[in-house]
């Protein structure tokens, strides 16, 4: 009996120690794979939960992986920002409300507003409308960013308030009304059959996105060359490669899978005079636009925090406010551009949001806040300051998303939605705590 | 050492809601010249050097660098005049790596204005080699790294930028009997390359080893500055205490 046991012991620390020398070479972070592992965790069960106990698994279908991913732009849009407020150890509230508000703005502005002067459906409309929306949360950010770094105003007290004030006035703008039809080409911007790219143009995407995999490898191998840095093994990146790449071509594959539905084909044959045959015409969606969006504000976070001297005076006001203070960096304006920065992602994401609702209403954004901030502290970034990443963030948002879809999927209903999601948050920021402690 | 002083710090005052923290003290520092600032906690020595650094900005009073006045508002104007601090509190992103709070705030930046990592840990790991050659942890973030790993993390930040004078706040104050000695050595071959130093302490004893004079602080004032082959160690104390010039009031 012992004899076995030790042997178990033994052959553990053994694979422990392959397993441990995998991830040193490869420079895999294991943040990251547990979350990966959690996000799997979750689609998987929610899928057979669905399969065993409701007859069909509806959760790992094309169809719904497509819808997840459009319904996780607009809240990982905002997370990528809420990442930065959160290091530098202040908190955003009002990131739900000022996104109805913008959407009621741009509502206004194009429904309202331009075709007087221009005419419906002048192509202007929606990248004016567009522009005074992100010119709007840039401003509103910066607003409360001043406050905050100059006014010396806790974030606390000046987001909670904005939280009302902003979600009043939108209220007040549209005295209550749901402000539609929005611009036609402003639609596309978020998602659904025609806002999405097809299969031609996914395959563009994903191809470009497997030559980024390996620029990336090969370049950040060569840099490390010239500078006499250490090097990861060549089987390690051609490894990560090799994952990178097939990531890129595994979800194009899927987002190619979903055929537009028969009822927009039947119109869409109708408009451009095709005739449908009997077994129907497979139309993939594709990516939609409101992912591409996602993907390329994550990219440029990415770029910001990690290319930039503005993302490491981030980390460093995070880190130690003072040492970034005697360093020579002016942390009362970094405060006011992280929170403008907020305010600008904020109008993306109300642009996506209100497009895919095709009307601008002022509850749009609803507890968008807590979503964001949950999906910012599930994707690693510590209250405490100076720790997360955009990337962590994309993730959390995804969970969070997924928790949302599954839930509905499977039938359960909002109450239950609201428990479980309030509790994964708080098991979420424990178990983080508890990783920290350990790799201390 | 030349006629001009490196530094001369001319009537500064600074008062904090109504306390003179510093009562127009007067201070010179000469290249090649290490100058001890002593005095009990809160006798002044650190909110006049904080000055100098542009950490607080004074009330009254004039600075002079290599003879001519100069107006230091901030952290940044002062290292524009090749004044570097090393501070008691270290002043160290604690969630960065050795590289990133070396350049912090002077980042180095490949043509297209990103900033280059690799040129800076290459650089880091270069002088590292000089000043502590035990140091291996270049990519864990410096709370990862043991006092005396991160006092040279900040004593490297200031001898990479070439400082001409350079303010040392306790510079050993977190650290071991080990790396006492080697922030010694440091600083003695730093002053023969010709730098002016500020060196606050209250271990009197390693004052009168690394110094070349020493001014004493109480109250915000100036005390006096001596000579160390001019004075004992029990004259320094007195002067500490007391508040008093043994050799002025003799």
């Amino acid at each position: 009996m012992s004899d076995i046991g030790t042997e178990t012991k033994a052959s553990e620390a053994k694979r422990e120690g392959a397993f441990a020398k995998f991830l040193r070479e490869t420079e895999v972070d294991t943040r990251l794979l547990g979350m990966l592992a959690a996000l799997a965790l979750i689609w998987i069960g929610f899928h057979y939960y669905g399969l065993f106990v409701n007859g069909f698994g509806a959760f790992l279908t094309p169809r719904n992986l497509w819808n997840l991913s459009v319904q996780t732009s607009s809240i990982g849009i905002m997370a990528t920002g809420m990442v930065l407020v959160i290091i530098t150890r202040h908190i955003d509230l009002s990131v739900g409300s000022m996104l109805g508000f913008i959407a009621i703005i741009m509502g206004t502005v194009q429904v309202n507003i331009l075709p007087q002067y221009l005419g419906l459906g002048h192509p202007m409309i929606w990248i004016i409308a567009i522009f005074a929306g992100l010119l709007m949360g840039t401003l509103l950010g910066a607003f409360q960013g001043w406050m905050i770094a100059y006014g010396t105003i806790p974030a606390f007290i000046v987001t909670l308030g904005g939280l009302l004030v902003w979600r009043g006035a939108g209220f007040l703008v549209a005295r209550g009304e749901t402000i539609s039809p929005v611009d036609a080409t402003f639609k596309l911007l978020g998602g659904g059959p025609f806002g999405a790219i097809g299969n031609t143009g996914s395959w563009i995407v994903g191809i470009l996105g497997c030559i980024a995999v390996l620029a990336l490898i090969i370049l950040g191998r060569r840099k490390r060359k010239t500078f006499g840095l250490p090097l990861r093994p060549v089987w390690a990146e051609t490894f990560l490669a090799a994952i990178g790449a097939g990531a890129v071509i595994g979800t194009t594959l899927l987002m190619n899978a979903y055929p537009w539905p028969k009822g927009i084909i039947k119109k869409y044959a109708a408009a451009e005079g095709i005739e449908v045959p009997p077994e129907g015409i497979f139309i993939s969606h594709g990516f939609a636009i409101p992912v591409l969006i996602l993907i390329g504000v994550t990219i440029a976070m990415t770029i910001l925090m990690t290319r930039t001297k503005f993302g490491r005076y981030v980390y460093a006001i995070g880190g130690n406010p003072e040492a970034a203070e005697l360093a020579g960096i002016n942390t009362r304006w970094m405060t006011v551009k992280i929170f403008a920065l907020m305010g600008f992602l904020t109008g993306i994401a109300s642009v996506v949001a209100s497009a895919r609702l095709g009307s601008a209403t002022a509850a749009l954004g609803t507890l968008d806040e807590l979503y964001v901030i949950a999906a910012a502290v599930i994707g690693g970034t510590s209250l405490a300051g100076g720790v997360g990443t955009i990337y962590g963030a994309i993730l959390g948002a995804l969970v969070m998303q997924s928790l949302q879809t599954g839930m509905v999927l499977i039938g359960f209903d909002a109450a239950i939605q609201q428990v479980v999601v309030g509790s994964v948050l708080v098991i979420a920021v424990f178990l983080d705590i508890l990783y920290r402690r350990n790799s201390k | 050492m030349s006629d001009t002083p490196l530094v001369q710090l001319k009537d500064i005052s600074i008062s904090f809601g109504g306390i003179k923290a510093v009562d127009h003290v007067s201070l010179d520092l000469h290249a090649g010249e290490v100058v001890g600032l002593l005095g009990h906690n809160g006798a002044g020595k650190s909110t006049l050097i904080k000055i100098l650094a542009g950490a607080y900005k004074k009330d009254s009073g004039e600075i002079w660098i290599n003879g001519k006045q100069a107006e230091i508002n901030s952290p940044r104007d002062a290292r524009d005049h090749n004044i570097e601090t090393i501070y008691q509190t270290l002043a160290l992103a604690d969630n960065l790596d050795a590289a990133s709070n070396l350049f912090l705030g002077r980042e180095l930046t490949s043509p297209m204005g990103f900033v280059d990592d690799a040129k800076m840990a290459a650089e880091t790991a270069k002088i590292m080699a000089r000043l502590n050659p035990n140091f291996k942890k270049l990519k864990e973030p410096v709370s990862a790294l043991s006092g005396g790993q991160r006092q040279s993390v900040a004593i490297a930040r200031a001898v990479y930028f070439n400082a001409k004078i350079l303010i040392m706040d306790e510079p050993t104050a977190a650290l071991g009997v080990h790396e006492t000695e080697m922030v010694a050595d440091l600083i003695k071959e730093l002053k023969d390359q010709g730098l002016g130093i500020f060196l606050i302490s209250h271990d009197t004893r390693e004052m009168m080893d690394l110094c070349d004079r020493v001014s004493v602080m109480k109250n915000g004032q100036m005390v006096g500055t001596e000579r160390v082959e001019d004075v004992t160690e029990d004259d320094i104390l007195s002067m500490i205490i007391m508040g008093k010039n043994p050799k002025a009031a003799a």
